[in-house]
């Protein structure tokens, strides 16, 4: 019988959190639509996720463009269809590895840095400081990171979409022998604009998740120090593993016939 | 509100964590301009009372009025418009790292629009200036302060809006007895000049006895003593002479192994 307690209190602890963070999800979106507004706070998460984040998004989608021509040509060498690289890297790119990267790797850059920032607010009483200077901490804290969030990803998608493609676009010239001019004709020509729109989606999606996970475990987080680590740890994997499922509901959504 | 109704009035509030009662019927009167300094152990609920008040914890029974007006379970513009009146110096400060210190101390008007930014860094060097603190100070980041500049910072941002009540939350933990002496001077000086009602919380009898018009002692979840500053020391209690002496010995036994 003994055996049957850990799994239910995980169980439990599972359902407490999924009821928390509803409640939390549906504060902080009804703080969205409700004034007052911070624009300082805004326009400070907004460069902060889409300004700072520009360097490591734009260096993994290079990387993820160059090595993804790389394979491509090289898995696609054996049955000698070598010219659909261009249309493997920019579908790619776009619909899969733009949006997901990105995410993944802002959501360990700035979902951790929210919950880090947010959680040590909590434990040294900035919050409450809040509370007490009549600022609705939701208001002020976690809506500009929402706000941030969802207009801020597309926009580092975007970039990476154009990087990552130039990234294949350099290794498939410049070191496959490929030719410019029809790399980038059979890029243009394969690229539709469904396939951007989607990806730009996605980011949205992932941008609240991230700015929603750091927010949610900063906020809840308690016992100093300790609790602030967990609170960063958890923010980023709960993140991460939250991209990955709704990248797969997305793509079913978008492309699934 | 009549001149007899207390600025703030707790009656049987209770609190717990779990199955740790915390406040268990604590009642309280804090006249009006009055100081009321309550004392205790660690642990003994000091800040949850303060906590409370605030509307930051909620207590599962009891009343506390603010200005004769019930303030338990009210909405949340209600809830701002009671905590508009009350300044709070926080025990480690809770400066905001991300503002630098003038918008730390104007930070209630800014949020709530009262003023224009010229017109809020104008009013935080002079709130500023009243704690001791040049006009320097107000372009350092919090990071860049003393805790001794930390606590005159706090206690600036806690008199910005003029408050009616001010509650100061172990004002004088951590610094060194010159500072503490600093402070607890400044807490005077400033509640007279503000002419508002103070609720301090410490276990710091030095600051209690300097700044307290009245002190109480919270033990068990309840007040087992109040009365003038100037009589505690003829409280009759044993708990009170224990507490303010400081010995090991006596009726509070503290959970402490060898």
């Amino acid at each position: 019988m003994n055996f049957l307690q850990p799994i239910g209190r995980i169980f439990l602890a599972f359902l407490a959190t999924t009821g928390h963070l509803t409640i939390f999800t549906v504060a902080a979106i009804g703080s969205c639509v409700r004034p007052p507004y911070y624009p300082r706070m805004i326009l400070r998460q907004m460069l902060d996720i889409g300004y700072f984040s520009l360097p490591v998004v734009g260096l993994t989608a290079l990387f993820a463009g160059m090595v993804l021509a790389l394979q491509s040509y090289t898995g696609f060498a054996r049955f000698s269809a070598e010219g659909a690289v261009a249309n493997v890297v920019v579908l790619s790119i776009t619909r899969e590895l733009g949006p997901v990267l990105a995410g993944l790797m802002v959501a360990g850059r700035i979902g951790a840095s929210m919950a880090a920032e947010i959680g040590t607010m909590r434990v040294t009483e900035q919050i409450d400081a809040l509370t007490t200077l009549s600022t609705n901490p939701l208001k002020y804290l976690v809506v500009p990171r929402l706000i941030a969030g969802l207009t801020m990803f597309p926009f580092l998608v975007l970039v990476a979409d154009v990087i990552g493609v130039f990234g294949g676009y350099m290794v498939a010239v410049y070191k496959l022998g490929f030719n410019a001019s029809n790399y980038i004709q059979r890029t243009y020509d394969f690229l539709q604009a469904e396939d951007v729109n989607s990806g730009l989606v996605k980011a949205a999606v992932f941008g609240i998740i991230v700015a929603l996970m750091g927010c949610y475990h900063g906020y809840h987080s308690k016992g100093g120090a300790q609790g602030v680590g967990a609170a960063t740890t958890n923010a980023v994997v709960s993140a991460c593993i939250l991209i990955l499922c709704f990248d797969y509901m997305l793509t079913e959504m978008f492309f699934a016939k | 509100m009549t001149e007899s109704t207390p600025k703030i009035r707790l009656r049987g509030v209770h609190k717990a964590f779990a199955a740790k009662v915390i406040l268990n019927g604590m009642d309280l009167d804090v006249g009006v301009g009055e100081s009321v300094v309550v004392i205790g152990g660690s642990g003994t609920g000091k800040s949850v009372m303060l906590k409370c008040i605030l509307g930051l914890l909620k207590p599962e029974r009891g009343s506390i009025e603010v200005d004769g007006k019930e303030v338990l379970g009210i909405g949340q513009k209600e809830r701002e418009r009671v905590n508009n009146k009350i300044g709070m110096l926080f025990q480690g400060a809770a400066l905001f790292d991300s503002l630098p210190v003038w918008e730390n101390v104007a930070f209630g008007l800014l949020a709530q629009h009262l003023v224009s930014r010229p017109q809020a860094k104008e009013v935080a060097l002079s709130k500023l200036a009243q704690v001791g603190l040049g006009a320097d100070v107000g372009e350092l980041w919090p990071s860049e302060l003393s805790g001794g500049m930390q606590k005159r910072v706090a206690l600036a941002r806690a008199i910005a809006a003029d408050p009616e009540i001010i509650f100061f939350d172990e004002p004088t933990t951590g610094l060194d007895p010159i500072m503490a002496d600093v402070i607890n001077d400044l807490i005077v000086k400033i509640t007279r000049e503000v002419g508002a009602t103070a609720l301090s919380i410490t276990h710091d009898m030095a600051s209690a006895r300097k700044i307290a018009n009245r002190i109480a002692m919270l033990y068990e979840g309840r007040i087992v003593w109040a009365g003038p500053t100037s009589k505690i020391d003829e409280s009759g209690d044993a708990r009170v002479d224990q507490f303010i002496n400081g010995h090991a010995d006596g009726p509070i036994k503290m959970a402490v192994r060898a």
